[in-house]
């Protein structure tokens, strides 16, 4: 089924780019609508017939992946939920992912959002992953979720040097002094690690910013795709690895899966995903080049007059 | 004097703040003035909800073009704000997280706000490739240069940029394009990144001084002088 997919997939794809190009050279219009069909059919028909790819991780992913692989056992990790569903189709399944990763490692993990809307995401990511396949994991314990607080920057700047006077419960109201996990935490500079997923602002920057650097914690990021170019400018030195949008998720479930037995078997939404963003790119890249063909062509016509 | 208190206040508070940075003692101000901010900023909600709530409401008694949307917006917002605030159908009650799995503020999240939200930023990809055919043309060498950069960073984000590469020998590797990408990303991209950022920085350091010494005086609104 998937081949007799992917080889209609392509036909059609590229069948219909062969009638753009055609139409672009004879000099006509191509029509806004013609050219959102094509864009429908290249992320549809890869999620309807499962069309996936192998991912190989790049050097920023593969380095964020290391670190947390290389973290001792019981190590704090602060995982931020600084984004919104406009933004979850991208950096949810990095969450995932990375939960999953720090928990099989052993780690301890604090979930906090800068972002209203990153406590129901955070809360789907406990709910669908981290309760169903961590069950021996105790809320407290291995994991604390303190939620969401308003004042963005203003907050890491207050839980750099405390973290309970910003949070002083957790997100149903237990008192974070009275959980195991926060024995040992006063402020940011008692973790190991500090994941912040996002992609506005706030987000990574300003955790690198006002936590990060003044704490001297390793920051790595989880942001959009758009978002990421922004930040390469602090890898590696201030964030120890970069994954960006779609891909990055991909890559980095792809190391989970090919290093733990355990997530053979998991979601790979990420994974799933760059089908769809493979023939769309590739759709997009072919109306570039239809674009600039008809564009010679026009200007070479104009030449000769 | 309804604009000296205003300035002296920005001088004070300013100046405190940035001596508090070095001066190991006062470093705590830095922290209390933010909770004060915080506790300031409490305010703009009420407002925000305010203003939202009258401009909509006006709309609707004046039945006003498109007063539907209006009534959508306000029934919108004060049903979830009532199921937020007083944790209508939480399954743990009062006592339990706001967005706990099953209450009716989690399912109006999951499946209102997270669609309707992700539709219209996927709705990006429709006006991306558009615009990519009509507007993505090499006019000239910088247009040209930045169609090839762009070739590269497509292709190095999928698995195709593999798939047509792969084979170079990994003596080569650097000619593969995922690598091209990472390159273009991490020395290109990087250096411009930098460029911009410290632009930027010096501007928010030459801003912040001239509303301390109160030479910008805009934020306290009508004339400057």
């Amino acid at each position: 089924m998937t081949n007799i997919g992917v080889i209609l997939t392509l036909i059609v794809i590229f069948g219909g780019l062969l009638w753009l190009l055609v139409r672009s050279i004879s000099g006509r219009e191509v029509d806004r609508r013609i050219i959102f069909l094509f864009i429908f059919v290249s992320v549809a028909a890869p999620i309807i017939f499962q069309i996936t790819f192998k991912e190989r991780a790049t050097p920023v992913v593969e380095a964020l992946f290391a670190n947390i692989d290389g973290l001792p056992a019981g190590s704090k990790v602060l995982i931020s939920f600084d984004f919104d569903p406009a933004m979850a189709p991208e950096v949810q399944p990095m969450a995932n992912a990375m939960s999953r990763h720090c928990l099989e490692k052993g780690h301890k993990i604090v979930f906090m959002s800068l972002w209203a809307t990153g406590q129901s995401l955070m809360t789907t990511t406990l709910s669908r992953v981290i309760l169903p396949e961590f069950p021996e994991k105790v809320n407290g314990v291995d994991y604390v979720n303190v939620g969401y607080k308003a004042g963005n920057e203003g907050v890491l700047n207050v839980i750099v040097s405390d973290f309970k006077k910003m949070f002083p419960t957790d997100v149903n109201g237990v008192p974070l002094d009275s959980t195991q996990l926060f024995r040992d935490i006063r402020s940011c500079a008692d973790l190991d690690l500090i994941i912040a997923l996002g992609g506005g602002r706030p987000g990574p920057k300003e955790w690198v910013l006002f936590v990060g650097d003044p704490a001297d914690v390793p920051v790595g990021v989880g942001v959009a795709a758009v978002v990421a170019p922004q930040l390469y400018p602090y890898f590696p030195q201030q964030i120890v690895g970069i994954l960006g949008g779609v891909k990055g998720a991909a890559e980095y479930e792809q190391l989970l899966i090919a290093t733990h037995d355990r997530f053979v078997d998991m979601e790979t939404p990420g994974i799933d995903m760059m089908g769809p963003q493979t023939l769309a790119h590739v759709v997009i890249m072919a109306f570039i080049v239809i674009g600039n063909i008809a564009f010679f062509r026009s200007r070479s016509k104009g030449g000769s007059k | 004097m309804k604009r000296q208190i205003p300035l002296l206040i920005t001088f004070f508070v300013g100046t405190l703040l940035i001596i508090s940075v070095f001066v190991p003692p006062l470093g705590d101000l830095e922290r209390d003035f933010t909770l004060f901010f915080d506790i300031i900023a409490v305010f703009a909600f009420f407002l925000g909800g305010g203003n939202l709530l009258r401009i909509h409401l006006m709309k609707l008694a004046n039945r006003r073009k498109d007063w539907g949307f209006s009534a959508v917006t306000v029934s919108g917002f004060l049903f979830m704000l009532a199921i937020g605030l007083f944790k209508v159908g939480n399954p743990g009650g009062i006592a339990e997280a706001v967005d706990a799995e099953g209450s009716w503020f989690k399912v109006m999240f999951d499946n209102v706000i997270n669609p309707l939200q992700s539709t219209m930023y996927s709705l990006l990809a429709f006006f991306v490739a558009s615009a990519s055919y009509r507007a993505f043309r090499a006019k000239n060498r910088e247009a040209t240069m930045l169609l090839i950069a762009a070739f590269i960073i497509l292709l190095g984000r999928t698995p195709l940029g593999v798939m047509l590469t792969g084979w170079i020998p990994e003596w080569m590797s650097v000619a593969q394009i995922p690598n091209l990408a990472v390159w273009i990303m991490n020395s290109p991209n990087l250096a411009g990144q930098r460029a911009i950022m410290i632009g930027i920085s010096l501007g928010v350091i030459a801003t912040s001084l001239r509303l301390i010494l109160g030479v910008e005086r805009s934020y306290l609104g009508g004339d400057s002088d």
